[in-house]
């Protein structure tokens, strides 16, 4: 967060430097650092929801019989993981456009 | 000698994970009109019709994540694999690009739409949750069995 801030404020420093207009320079670099954090936001879940299908996979593969209960659990271990990718972007757009 | 089982790699019957989106879904419906009044008392119209917006984003979210693994496990392991990760990205460029689409319209408040999509999403799911560990550690309390028929089987390589 801090690199971030810290990219902020130089952006908005070259931009006064090169007379444009701060509050401009800082939109835009509000709009990149909000970017940015929507992007490391997926990156998490991503991670995790790969880790979950591999696993439910192999389960799947070495009992075949309980495919049904791991299809199941796979299922809504997904749509948790996704909630976090969700809360990312949430914050993303309340940043951005709120 | 013993005989080696042949490999599995696919599903074949109906899916638990289309049977668990429907049921949320048809959870998320009676809570709708309820969302609905609480949003329209924080932000009037745009409040309900944001909210309204919100639930049907978070279902149809889930409904089509049911419906891509639902179609990768009757292919391949390796494919359920695939829908999952690609189906994600997917999903959550289809939800930006829905929200991109209203955002500057006048009935869409951004702060309940957010709140919505969050709320809905892990409310609906952890009450789908009690639900199925209800019924995976007490099978006989489950209401009723599914009328789909049995449920998925593996199948082997053709």
């Amino acid at each position: 967060m801090s690199f971030l801030a810290s990219t902020a404020a130089q952006v908005v420093e070259l931009a006064a430097e090169a007379e444009v207009d701060p509050a401009d320079a800082k939109a835009t670099a509000g709009a990149s650092s909000a970017g940015f954090a929507y992007g490391l936001a997926a990156i998490g879940p991503g991670i995790g929801i790969g880790y979950l299908v591999g696993q439910a996979v192999q389960a799947m593969a070495r009992q075949p019989e309980s495919a049904g209960q791991v299809q199941t659990t796979m299922f809504l271990g997904i749509a948790f993981t996704e909630a976090l990718a969700l809360i990312g972007f949430v914050v993303f757009i309340l940043l951005k456009f709120a | 000698m013993s005989e080696t089982s042949p490999p599995v790699d696919r599903l074949e019957g109906p899916s638990p994970a289309a049977e668990v989106a429907l049921d949320i879904a048809k959870r998320g419906l009676p809570v709708l009109p309820v969302g609905m009044i609480i949003g329209a008392i924080f932000a009037e119209l745009p409040g309900a019709l944001s909210v309204a917006f919100g639930m049907a984003l978070v279902i149809v979210n889930l409904l089509l994540s049911a419906a891509l693994l639902n179609w990768a496990s009757k292919i391949s392991f390796a494919m359920v694999a695939s829908a999952a990760l690609g189906g994600y990205a997917m999903r959550l460029g289809l939800i930006f690009v829905a929200f991109w689409l209203v955002k500057d319209m006048s009935w869409v408040a951004i702060v309940p739409l957010g709140i919505t999509i969050i709320i809905t999403h892990l409310g609906l799911l952890a009450w789908e949750l009690r639900h199925v560990s209800a019924s995976m550690a007490h099978p006989g309390l489950k209401p009723k069995q599914s009328r789909k028929g049995p449920r998925p089987v593996a199948a082997g390589r053709r």
